[in-house]
């Protein structure tokens, strides 16, 4: 229950922020929420030598939709702006899901999706939101900015590809095309489990055909899934009866899962395929009735 | 009156430390605190405000929630220095010199403890929820409270506690 | 005319008083162990065993002795020096204070450190290298008996298995007899895993030993004072009256804070060592890996049953696994506590129970967790044997119950396992929990919901439970007698103050031992001041766990008050100036029968004990009584609970629940219907999603609140409790019965039995709780039984 020893700077601009994991490379951490980082720290799993508390650095608890449609969430936004967001309510119907089935209430309080997408856990449910929704992460670093889609950006359990010196800013979820409609499913066992098995379906459709789908899912893997064969089977068709059940089939196919206390494989992927099938019903009631 | 050590403990190791200024319920404080000191021990240990309990070592049980600048927050996932330039209210900060705070009373009218442990940081984080949403349903109660583990009450009277000091409130504000 | 009190409005026996505690926990003015603090005071950390079973090769603590701030490391082998090392057990084993030889589960301590604050103590426990040489690993007992094992207890002389005991009771032929004469035999077997007590607040103590007085005081999380203070006389070699242990404030206790464990030894030699207070306060990690679990044991079950419905005989074969030391706290005279309260629910003319016991290389204990000593398990099996054989006869689950049951004018009745049961009105109960949940309506919309593929359930669990461990005949702990005691002291204003020998972990025996004084005196419950839990001023009792308060504790505190109202009953003549005979008595006043208005109040004779006494009485008004309960308690419970279960995922949902229970008068209704829901949800907690389990290797999955899962708000069912059924205790002072501990015994079989009830017809006899998600599922798909028992499957 008690950290190691650490140095700790809580910088006032971000390119003080960006100077000190310059200076120390590997053995610094961001900490922003901090509800991820703290309790390795606490369990001694993580050991880092300085702490960079980015929590001072103005503006940038921001989450908006720009002009194109872009939504942009800022480092320093918590999970609970999202939660209460209407903004998100009425757009984004995927990541309204699964905001409030982070954690628990007190820890959405200060928890990031940002944070949460650089520490990678496979059972985050965040990343499966972002990767299904076709979203990035854009980092600073004393070099000048980059946005790395999020496929690219988690290269292994809680492992990003992040420099040293440089710090993730923003997540964008890039613009619709047509309308969105989507969801989050979760099994868990009470509030503040880590999903058994987590489902994201993000669609777009224009009128009754599917013009994007993006299926992601939690906890089946050593890191979070996009189930791609599954998102491209519903592309360019309505949904029906059919193109749901092999969507889920396909999803299902993509999971890896293991077999622990929480259930066997054969169930987890049974869940994937469970998951994706009442989401994409939901999309589509007209196909939910036929089912 | 300060006291000189003959050997101070720990002698010879320079540890840093760091120096904040915060409130904690109103009270204007300044500390030296190692970076990695927890709020909560800041809290227990520091400012000797026993109210805020520590139940768990992973985050879950929410016995240590306290409000930071009005929103709930488990202090054992915060460090001390994170205090710093931000306001903290205790369970010792819900009663005035003279009055129990509704929820405080609720509680008691209601049997909405037993052992006590887990409490403060239930009221607490029922009074950010009533804060926001001065007439909250029961489902609204027991997600708010989601974050606070209760191993005695069953929690269906903490619920009514909660209830209890809303309508207190309203009727109050009316 | 009479110038009595009203009870109820001064706070007697039935009035919900508002709990005198309240007052300082919603102020945040506890006095928990860990909110103690005392001059000079150090840290005490553990150092915990990463693996289950290894022999130990060697301990350097040199880097942690460096460390500036650590005052002492402890390890095994200096602990063996003060013969320390070891200790023994509530259930007459040794226990390891500090692991020598080997280490026997994971968790085990290890060493410790005591430093100026709890973070050096820490930074010193990771420096301790420790070389561990792997040794094979048990985790059931079917490997624990099986040919070749590793025998975990190497270190007892003639210990050549990893047998402790072999146990049993009741009439082997005469159950064989009534097997014979059965038309059909229902058999059931099945795991009931093993589960923390987890309350919230962990185990802890800050022991002072004072050199200049010779006094040690340990501050305690235990809910017995008088056995610790015992157990460190005998262990520690200590003279008993320089021995002061206090219970503060405890965050919860369910049956966690009674052993003695590891890390208050080491807190109380570090503190002799050292000559300044020593504080330890474990992790929640430390708690769930090491400290008292309860369950973990395994039922064959069969029933002889008449083609009628009515049970002929039961037998029971069961396998306990107690860890690596047997620690069990329980009467000494059962080794399987009071397993063999199963059935006393239903009146059956013979029973055989055996059980075997055998070690594990896991953390040691058995019983804890709101259980009255393996009750829990008791009533448990009662009722999911009881479900599998209506199912097996074709009968409907509340009448085969009510036929069997031990009928009202069946009392005093004696159980095939020989406990007496003295009362209770079994029918009634069942009746008003049928009627609640509308039993027929219930059925005609299951039915309904079967024709659209939706599973509902209707789950029916009943218990006996017995309460108020217990006479002197048959209950002792380590040889001292499970009586309980009252001082009550009435001060010459008419107040009081009241101690007794329990204590009380958030069951508000401060609100309602003074409601009981109040029954007797008249005195209002406000003018007496209950106080528990320090053993130089509390008199001798032995603690509170087994729901055991109100029936041995709390006729205690009736008996003393009765006391006391015998010599006011002489003061009260003398200042009426009439013999004896001549006074009557109604709540808060003597008065003279022949002129009623003639009287005086209860405080006029307090006054009169201290400044008129009558010639030749001892002055005061004071008295102390210790009880020798002359029976259990036995009150009862129907826990009716109706789900839907979701085939497609294996998640179920709870739609109602409904609760009868029994328990006698009710001192503080309130409080009563308190325990009940807490009981209620540690009962769904252990039948929805609590559970420890072990891997291969004996690493522990459960052990900690990530993994070890208590229900919050959100996923926690209403109640609706029912009290209209209310049987007195014959032989109770004020006819009072336990109930601390009645939902979490009868609770859980309710939850399974409407899982179970929504699977019918899948031919799923069992599925081991906690009854996950992805058991039901494999259940419904597979039309299998599903068991729960270690290892924990994986893929590897």
């Amino acid at each position: 229950m008690y950290p190691s020893r650490f140095r700790y700077e809580a910088p006032r601009s971000l390119a003080e922020a960006i100077g000190l994991l310059h200076d120390n490379g590997d053995d610094a951490k961001v900490l922003a929420g901090g509800q991820s980082l703290v309790p390795l720290m606490k369990l001694r799993f993580a050991s880092p030598g300085l702490i960079v508390d980015i929590n001072n650095l103005p503006g940038l608890d921001y989450h908006r939709t720009d002009p194109d449609g872009t939504l942009r969430i800022g480092a320093l936004c918590r999970h609970a702006y999202l939660e209460h967001s209407d903004l998100l309510k009425t757009t984004q119907p995927t990541m309204a899901a699964a905001a409030p089935l982070i954690a628990d209430p007190i820890v959405r309080n200060r928890g990031t999706l940002v944070g949460s997408l650089c520490h990678a856990d496979p059972q985050g449910d965040w990343a499966s939101v972002v990767l299904a929704l076709g979203g990035s992460v854009v980092a600073r670093g004393p070099g000048g900015m980059r946005a790395i889609p999020l496929g690219d950006f988690v290269t292994g359990p809680f492992q990003n590809v992040l420099a040293p010196d440089e710090i993730a800013v923003e997540a964008v979820i890039p613009a619709a095309q047509g309308t969105r409609a989507g969801g989050y499913l979760k099994l868990e066992r009470r509030v503040g489990d880590f999903a058994t098995v987590g489902v994201a379906v993000a669609l777009e459709m224009s009128g009754e055909t599917v013009t994007r789908a993006g299926i992601a899912l939690t906890g089946v893997g050593g890191s979070t899934i996009a189930a791609r064969a599954a998102g491209d089977a519903l592309t360019g068709r309505p949904l029906t009866a059919e193109s749901i059940g092999h969507a889920a089939d396909l999803a299902a196919e993509a999971a890896r899962p293991r077999t622990d206390h929480r259930g066997s494989a054969e169930y987890k992927r049974h869940m994937v395929r469970t998951f994706v099938t009442r989401l994409l019903r939901r999309a589509e009631p007209a196909a939910e009735r036929a089912a | 009156m300060i006291i000189i050590e003959e050997e101070p403990a720990g002698s010879g190791v320079d540890i840093p430390v760091r120096r904040i200024t915060f409130t904690v319920n109103g009270v204007k404080k300044t500390a030296e605190v190692e970076p990695r000191l927890l709020l909560s021990h800041l809290i227990r240990r520091g400012l000797g405000l026993t109210g805020t309990h520590m139940g768990c070592d992973t985050t879950n049980c929410g016995a240590c929630t306290v409000l930071v600048d009005g929103r709930p927050a488990k202090s054992c996932t915060m460090l001390a220095v994170q205090a710093d330039g931000h306001e903290i209210g205790t369970v010792e900060g819900l009663a005035t010199a003279s009055e129990l705070h509704p929820l405080q009373e609720g509680f008691k009218e209601e049997h909405g403890l037993q052992c006590g442990f887990c409490t403060p940081g239930m009221m607490l984080a029922a009074k950010a929820l009533l804060d926001a949403n001065p007439d909250p349903t029961e489902d609204e109660v027991r997600w708010a409270l989601s974050g606070n583990l209760c191993r005695c009450t069953g929690y269906q009277n903490i619920v009514k506690s909660v209830l209890w000091a809303a309508a207190k409130l309203r009727s109050e504000g009316a | 005319m009479s110038q009595a009190l009203d009870e109820i409005k001064i706070g007697g026996l039935g009035a919900s008083r508002k709990r005198v505690e309240d007052n300082r926990f919603i102020r945040g003015k506890g006095n928990y162990t860990d909110d103690i603090t005392l001059p000079g005071m150090l840290h005490m950390e553990i150092l915990r065993s990463p693996l289950a079973h290894a022999r130990i090769k060697s301990i350097d603590a040199s880097k942690a002795w460096a460390i500036p701030g650590v005052h002492l490391v402890l390890t095994g082998e200096m602990m063996a020096t003060s013969n320390l090392a070891w200790m023994p057990t509530l259930s007459y084993d040794t226990q390891a204070v500090l692991a020598t030889d080997k280490v026997r589960f994971q968790g085990q301590e290890v060493a410790c450190v005591i430093a100026d604050d709890p973070y050096i103590a820490k930074d010193a426990c990771e420096a301790i290298e420790v070389d561990y040489e792997p040794l094979p690993v048990i985790v059931n007992p079917e490997q624990a008996v099986a040919e070749g094992a590793p025998v975990i207890r190497d270190d007892k002389a003639g210990q050549e298995s990893n047998v402790i005991f072999d146990w049993e009771v009741g009439d082997a032929a005469g159950t064989d007899r009534a097997f014979e004469q059965a038309d059909v035999i229902s058999r059931l077997k099945l795991h009931y895993p093993r589960s923390h007590p987890s309350p919230i607040e962990c185990c802890g103590s800050i022991a002072d030993f004072n050199r200049a007085t010779s006094k040690l005081t340990v501050y305690m999380t235990t809910q017995a004072p008088h056995i610790i203070r015992a157990a460190v006389a005998l262990v520690a070699e200590l003279p008993e009256h320089m021995i002061r242990i206090i219970s503060p404030d405890i965050g919860g206790g369910f049956g966690n804070k009674v052993p003695v464990y590891p890390g208050y030894v080491c807190s109380i030699l570090a503190s002799i060592l050292l000559e300044r207070p020593v504080k330890w306060i474990e992790d929640k990690s430390g708690n769930l890996i090491s400290t008292g679990f309860a369950r973990d044991i395994y039922l064959d079950g069969e029933m002889a049953l008449r083609r009628d419905g009515k049970i002929l005989g039961v037998r029971m074969r069961c396998d306990s696994d107690h860890g690596a030391f047997f620690s069990d706290a329980q009467p000494s005279k059962f080794k399987i506590g009071l397993l063999h309260s199963a059935f006393a629910s239903y009146d059956i003319p013979v029973a055989h129970l055996t059980d075997r016991g055998t070690y594990s290389n896991k953390a040691p204990g058995g019983v804890a967790y709101r259980c009255s000593f393996r009750v829990t398990e008791a009533m448990f099996f009662q009722e999911r044997m009881m479900q599998a054989a209506a199912d097996d006869l074709g009968m409907d689950q509340a009448e085969f119950r009510r036929m069997n049951f031990v009928r009202d004018d069946q009392f005093p009745h004696r159980t095939p396992f020989g406990f007496l049961t003295d009362s209770g009105q079994y029918g009634k109960c069942l009746d008003v929990g049928l009627k609640a949940v509308d039993y027929e309506g219930f059925r005609r919309e299951q039915a309904e919901a079967r024709k659209n593929g939706r599973l509902l359930g209707i789950g029916i669990s009943t218990m006996t439970e017995p309460l108020g461990a217990g006479n002197s005949r048959e209950y002792d702990i380590l040889g001292i007698k499970m009586f309980d005691s009252a001082e009550l002291k009435v001060h010459m204003t008419g107040k009081a103050i009241v101690r007794t020998g329990a204590r009380g972990q958030g069951q508000g025996h401060e609100t309602t031992w003074a409601q009981i004084v109040s029954h007797e005196l008249g005195i209002p419950a406000e003018d007496v001041v209950v106080e528990e839990g320090d053993t130089d001023t509390a008199p001798f009792g032995m603690g509170t766990y087994a729901s055991r308060s109100t029936p041995v504790a709390g006729a205690a505190v009736a008996m003393v008050s009765r006391k006391i109202r015998a010599k006011a009953r002489k003061l009260a003549a003398h200042l009426l100036e009439v013999s004896e005979e001549d006074v009557e008595w109604e709540l808060g006043r003597f008065y003279v029968r022949s002129a009623p208005d003639r009287g005086v109040t209860i405080q006029e004779c307090a006054m009169a004990a201290y400044s008129n006494m009558p010639d030749g009485m001892e002055p005061g008004l004071e008295n102390t009584a210790y009880y020798d309960p002359p029976n259990l308690t036995w009150p009862f419970a129907v826990y009716i609970v109706t789900v839907e279960v979701d085939p497609e995922t294996g998640v179920w949902d709870v739609l109602k629940l409904v609760a009868v229970d029994d328990c006698g008068v009710r001192i503080n209704p309130m409080i009563v219907e308190g325990q009940i829901m807490g009981g209620l949800t540690e009962a769904y907690a252990m039948a929805n999603m609590q559970f420890i389990t072990f891997d291969a290797d004996g690493n522990c999955v459960g052990s900690n609140y990530m993994d070890y899962l208590l229900p919050t708000a959100w996923e926690t069912p209403g109640f609706e409790l029912h009290s209209e059924v209310v049987t007195p205790c014959p032989h109770h002072p004020i006819g009072a019965k336990g109930i601390g501990e009645c939902a979490a015994v009868g609770g859980p079989a309710a939850y399974v039995n409407a899982v179970m009830d929504a699977l019918s017809g899948t031919g799923v006899r069992n599925i081991d709780m906690p009854l996950l998600p992805d058991r039901v599922w494999e259940a419904i798909t597979y039309h299998r039984d599903v068991s729960g028992a270690p290892p924990v499957r994986s893929d590897d």
